[in-house]
């Protein structure tokens, strides 16, 4: 129901350190009607044409806060805010090449009244890489 | 007018998710809307529409009070949730959520809300703990019975006894009137056929649950039809549905701080597609509830693939129905008894 909100393309590119591509990111909403302290973020899985991508390569950047996913169960203070867009930056040298993509986000949220799965969305969108 | 009832209106800012979302309307325009409608109640979900939640600027409660004035409405109702992990991951402890919960309602009190609406799932035993709190902030707390919970269930039961163990004037209810969904909400029913349910088998569990027959063999009935695996969620949805006798409110009326009103779908002749209003309004008005009716305007939920709802649109439809409802009251007849009573002893009927 929120689905089609969670790839925010306007996000999309390259990124640099020191003069080299070292990957790409995109901009992600929660598929949720409020916002939530980040330790219930679930599973993130990431795909770019098929390629999916380990939350070890994946950090999200909220606010101005950096966490690779791997380290979301910890942080029981800082929240993902309602409609707030997250910068998920994936590690990849090199990062895409210039064209078409077709992304997909999945996002698992561990809410306290649909257990024991919580509450899941999904988002596939085709966005374009600037050259 | 003779017959009118005191039962105020009021709408959860909740309608507008939609809009909100995509930064067609802030919160004040939110509030607005609400006003522009000629209703007075305001119900804010913390998590959704407080900024920098759970420690809100001072300048967002100003604005809030200030917008209250400039359109002439009422905070009214507060919804929280029920914390799930404390510090360091693991599983909340009881004071841990007791810990958040006091959070919320000190934001609830700020925002000058009477009542807070309390997670379904929170236990008995948190609603006994949050008591005195709620004495102390002078805020009723209203465990929300929503689908397919209902008045028999015994997590419901279990709430019960507590709140009379405790004996406290600030625990009861919020009901949600999805507890009393007649028809099949036609908005779920085409989502399930564009998400790849076949149309024959989707129309068949619509019709099965609008005839309030029993649901049990239909997991088997819809295997035997050749059904996929989106026939078979359409059917657990079917499920998580409920359908009881509006009379049965009677049997907790003085435990209903307040009611969230919702809607999937208003018709352009002012009734809600699946939810009976009509049969549902004079039972609260009999029962002398002097409350708020909070529209829940939820049909985004089913046609946001395909289309966006017009929120406002919902809601004027809804409250117009209420005004009918409310000023112009059918009969009810009165000596009809409710459809079951109170156990002995009276337990219920608090």
């Amino acid at each position: 129901m929120y689905d089609r909100y969670m790839i925010v393309g306007e996000e999309f590119r390259n990124v640099e350190q020191d003069g080299k591509v070292t990957g790409f990111q995109i901009g992600a909403r929660l598929p949720y009607y409020r916002g939530v302290v980040l330790s219930i973020l679930g599973p993130t899985g990431l795909s770019v044409d098929g390629e999916h991508f380990a939350p070890e390569d994946i950090t999200v950047t909220l606010h101005g806060n950096t966490y690779k996913l791997t380290e979301l169960q910890n942080q029981d203070e800082d929240r993902w805010e309602f409609g707030e867009v997250g910068i998920l930056t994936v590690n990849k040298p090199g990062g895409l090449a210039p064209g078409r993509h077709e992304v997909e986000l999945d996002q698992q949220l561990m809410i306290t009244y649909v257990l024991p799965r919580g509450f899941k969305g999904h988002d596939r969108k085709v966005l374009e890489m600037a050259g | 007018m003779a017959g009118k009832s005191s039962i105020k209106r009021g709408v959860s800012l909740f309608s507008f998710w939609n809009d909100y979302m995509r930064g067609k309307m802030s919160v004040q325009e939110c509030i607005a809307a609400v006003a522009g409608l000629d209703v007075q109640g305001v119900e804010i979900v913390g998590e959704h529409m407080v900024p920098e939640y759970p420690n809100p600027p001072e300048s967002f409660f100003e604005n809030w009070h200030g917008w209250m004035q400039e359109y002439g409405c009422t905070p009214v109702c507060y919804d929280m949730y029920v914390a799930r992990k404390g510090p360091g991951g693991g599983p909340a402890t009881e004071d841990e959520i007791v810990a958040a919960f006091v959070t919320d309602l000190k934001i609830a009190k700020r925002l000058g809300c009477a009542v807070m609406r309390m997670l379904a799932s929170t236990p008995p035993k948190i609603m006994e703990r949050a008591a005195p709190y709620a004495e102390e902030y002078n805020i009723k707390l209203g465990l929300e019975i929503q689908a397919p919970l209902h008045l028999d269930d015994p997590w419901i039961v279990r709430h019960l006894e507590v709140m009379d163990k405790v004996g406290s004037e600030h625990l009861g209810f919020v009901p949600d009137m999805s507890i009393f969904t007649k028809r099949f909400p036609r908005v779920m029913l085409d989502r399930h056929i564009r998400d790849g349910a076949h149309e024959s088998i989707a129309r068949y569990i619509a019709e099965t649950y609008d005839a309030h027959a029993p649901l049990g063999q239909l997991g088997f009935e819809i295997k035997k039809m050749g059904g996929n695996v989106e026939d078979l969620q359409m059917a657990c949805q079917a499920l998580l549905l409920s359908y009881w006798d509006p009379r049965r409110l009677k049997e907790i009326m003085p435990r209903i701080f307040h009611v969230h009103a919702k809607c999937f779908e208003m018709l352009p002749d002012y009734t809600e597609y699946s939810f009976p209003y009509e049969d549902v309004i004079p039972v609260l008005v009999e029962g002398g509830y002097t409350g708020y009716l909070s529209t829940e305007s939820e049909g985004w939920r089913f046609t946001g693939d395909v289309y966006d709802v017009d929120s406002v649109e919902q809601v004027r439809r809804q409250h117009e129905m209420f005004k009918r409802l409310l000023g112009d009251l059918p009969e009810v007849p009165a000596s009809e008894p409710v459809a079951r009573q109170p156990e002995e002893g009276g337990r219920r009927d608090v």
